[in-house]
This record gives C-alpha cells, structure tokens and sequence, in this order.
C-alpha cells in the first residue's frame, strides 16, 4: 500500500487560508502528466494538410473525442469538447504514467487518479457543469429530468424519488469507479509481484511453482492495466457527456 | 489505505494542485491547442469535400459536353445520311426520264418503221398486180393469141390472188 502514499516533496509547511497546501508527490505527477500531454498535444500543431504520424496521433485523439461528444450531446455539444477531451487525455495519461516501469530506474510513479480526493474532485467538476448548465438553460423545470416524459402521475410519484436518487448517485459512482479500478490493478500488480519475490526467496521449488507462474499473470495483468487505463478514461468522458446532455436536452 | 487514512492532511492539496492543473490542462490543452488541431482537421476536410465537388463538377462538364457531342454527331450523320438519299432520288429520277424519252424516240422511230414497212408492202402488192396481169395479158395472147384487154386481166388477176 506504500505506493498509494501521499508525501509532500517541497513545501510541507505551506499553508493557504489554514489549509495545508504542500507540493506532493500527488501534485509532481499530476504535474508530469500535463507536461506529457502538452508535449503530446505539440507535436499535432505541425498543422500539415498531409499529416505525419504524431500528427496523426493527436488528431485521432481529438477526432474521438469530438464524436462522442457528438454522438452523444449532438445539438450545441461544440463548446463542452475542450472540458471532455481534457477530461479525457488528463486521465488517460495520468492512468498511464501511473502504469510505466520506472521502478526500475528507482523513480516509483504514482498514479494520482486511484485517490477518490482526486477522481472525487473530478467528478465534482463533471457534476458542477451538469448542474450550472441544467439550471442555466432550463431554470427550475431542469426537475423534469426526474420525470421521464410519458409517465402516468401514480407512476411518477414513485419514479421521481428513484430518479433523483441515481442522480445525486452519479458524482460518486462516477468518481469511485475510476478510484477502484485503479487501485484495485496496481493492488493486484502489487500482490502478484510480492509472491515472485516470497516464491523466490522461499527456494528454488517455491520460486518455479509460484514465482513464475505469477510473473507469467503479472505480465498479462500489466497488458490488462493498459487496457483499463484507456476504458475508464473513455468511460469517465463518456458518462460526462452523457450528464452534460441530460442537462442540455433534458429527456 | 492511504486514500482514507490520509485524507485529512492531504485533502486541501489534491485539492489545490488538481484545481491548478487541470486549470492548467483545460487552458493549455483544451482551449488553445485542441481547436488548432481541429481547425486543421476541419481545412483538410474542407478541402477534401472541396476537391471532390470539384471532380464531380469536371466529370459532370465532360458528361455534358460529350453528351452535346453526341447530339450533333447524330443531327450530322442524320444530315448526310438525307444527303444521300436526296442525291440517289434525283439520280434515279433522271434516269427514269431520260429512259422514257429514249423510249418514246424509239417507239416514234418503230412506228414509222413499220409504217414504211406497210406501205412498201402494199406498193409491192400492188406491183405485183400490175405484172401479174401484164404477164396473164402476155400469156393468153401467146397461147391462144386472143388479146384480152387490161381491165379483164386485172379483175382475173385480182381474183386468182384473193382464192390463191
């Protein structure tokens, strides 16, 4: 579980209205992956009407996330891209920073989004624009949103409370979502790396019959890690663009 | 679990560098660079959709004018194709014409030929009447030395010939 600790590297008494404020190790990767995207990002500003390969690369990125915001606000769906697509890229890389084997060269990345204080924080801000947009747009009859339309009034009164339940549910499944599959991969990793080394340091029989075969899955897992990391990127700016078109649309 | 164990020391700053950050990423990222890549992406298919409306126009054009093309090759091949058979009526009217004007010299030319025929003939027919009646006249004179007049011997002549 040491790789999930929170340690401040400068600053640790720094203090902003009585909150403590300090440069952590959370605050360094968070850090890193804004220097990597942006790093990204320039490399498909070459602008080239034939594109090279990162080019290439970027406006993939940027084409996905432009049709699912599309595909799934449609109308006035425009202005939320730059939110989702940073949304998106910020969390991929986060998740894939977090996965890269820097270990070996004794730098350990931590990956800041399997911290509900920062998934939470993000899905907040996914809700909080749900909610100025719903409010803005449709003043107090955005609560139609609790109501699917066609709804007999008996069955209303019943559904609406449901309704409104799952939706103040959304900010927490959509930030523990993120948080446990996170988590739950470099746990495992973690687990899985502990028995090659126990395996081994239990003897050569041990180490054959344990050590390798959970060496073996580790490696799959890692390739799994991968995977996940995209997915719930994807499905945190999916989710997001759906309640952002809840919002816009209503039902 | 350091996410709850720690929660109470390092909430205020997640909470501060994620806001700065992503504040961060949002501006840098999503506002300034993420509209030029799209603004790329949007000229290189302004300019596909372009080019192609482009060839379909130039295809379009040379449809039009092979069509036009085509039209006037007919109305040509019509043209002497009218030619043609105007020219061949006229020739056949000509021969037609001056066949029947051949025909009509011929015919003129055969009648007056067999005219001539006829009337030889019947001069010749009525030479032979003459010399027949001379030559009875010659005769009965000679055998039986009786001198029969012209006017007899022609009536016997005439009528020897009309039995004969």
């Amino acid at each position: 579980m040491h790789q999930f600790t929170v340690e401040p590297l400068v600053g640790a008494d720094w203090n902003l209205w009585g909150y403590n404020v300090a440069f952590t190790n959370s605050a360094l990767w968070m850090l890193l992956a804004f220097v990597a995207l942006t790093v990204f990002m320039v490399g498909g500003m070459k602008r080239q009407m034939v594109p090279g390969r990162w080019q290439m690369a970027v406006e993939t990125f940027t084409g996905f996330i432009d049709d699912l915001v599309t595909a799934n606000i449609g109308h006035g769906g425009k202005k939320y891209v730059p939110y989702v697509f940073s949304l998106f890229m910020f969390i991929l890389f986060a998740n894939l920073l977090g996965l890269m084997p820097l270990g070996v060269v004794g730098v350990h990345p931590f990956t800041f989004t399997s911290h509900f204080s920062v998934t939470g924080v993000l899905a907040i801000m996914s809700f909080a624009i749900v909610l100025a947009v719903g409010f803005w747009k449709h003043g107090l009859h955005f609560f139609s949103l609790f109501v699917p339309s066609g709804t007999p009034l008996v069955m209303a009164i019943i559904i609406a409370p449901i309704e409104f339940i799952s939706f103040l549910f959304r900010p927490f499944s959509l930030a523990l979502r993120l948080f446990v599959a996170m988590m739950a991969g470099h746990v495992l990793l973690e687990v899985l790396s502990s028995f090659v080394i126990s395996g081994w340091s239990a003897g050569p029989g041990f180490g054959v019959l344990v050590g390798i075969p959970s060496f073996v899955l580790m490696v799959a897992i890692c390739a799994l890690e991968i995977l996940v990391s995209g997915i719930q990127a994807y499905v945190f700016a999916l989710l997001t663009s759906l309640y952002i078109n809840d919002a816009e649309h209503l039902h | 679990m350091p996410q709850i164990a720690q929660l109470p020391e390092i909430w205020s700053s997640q909470l501060f560098w994620l806001l700065i950050i992503f504040g961060l990423v949002y501006v840098v990222v999503g506002k300034t660079m993420l509209p030029k890549v799209m603004d790329t992406v949007g000229l290189r298919d302004q300019q596909i959709a372009a080019d192609l409306a482009a060839a379909q126009a130039a295809r379009d054009a040379a449809d039009q004018q092979e069509a036009a093309w085509r039209a006037r090759e007919n109305a040509n091949r019509a043209a002497a194709q009218e030619l043609v058979a105007e020219a061949k009526a006229k020739a056949a009217a000509a021969t037609a014409s001056k066949l029947s004007a051949a025909q009509g010299t011929i015919d003129a030319r055969l009648a007056e030929a067999e005219q001539r025929i006829a009337a030889a003939r019947a001069e010749a027919g009525a030479e032979i009447q003459s010399v027949a009646a001379e030559a009875a006249q010659d005769i009965v004179s000679r055998l039986a030395g009786i001198s029969v007049d012209k006017a007899a011997a022609t009536a016997a002549v005439k009528k020897a010939l009309a039995n004969g």
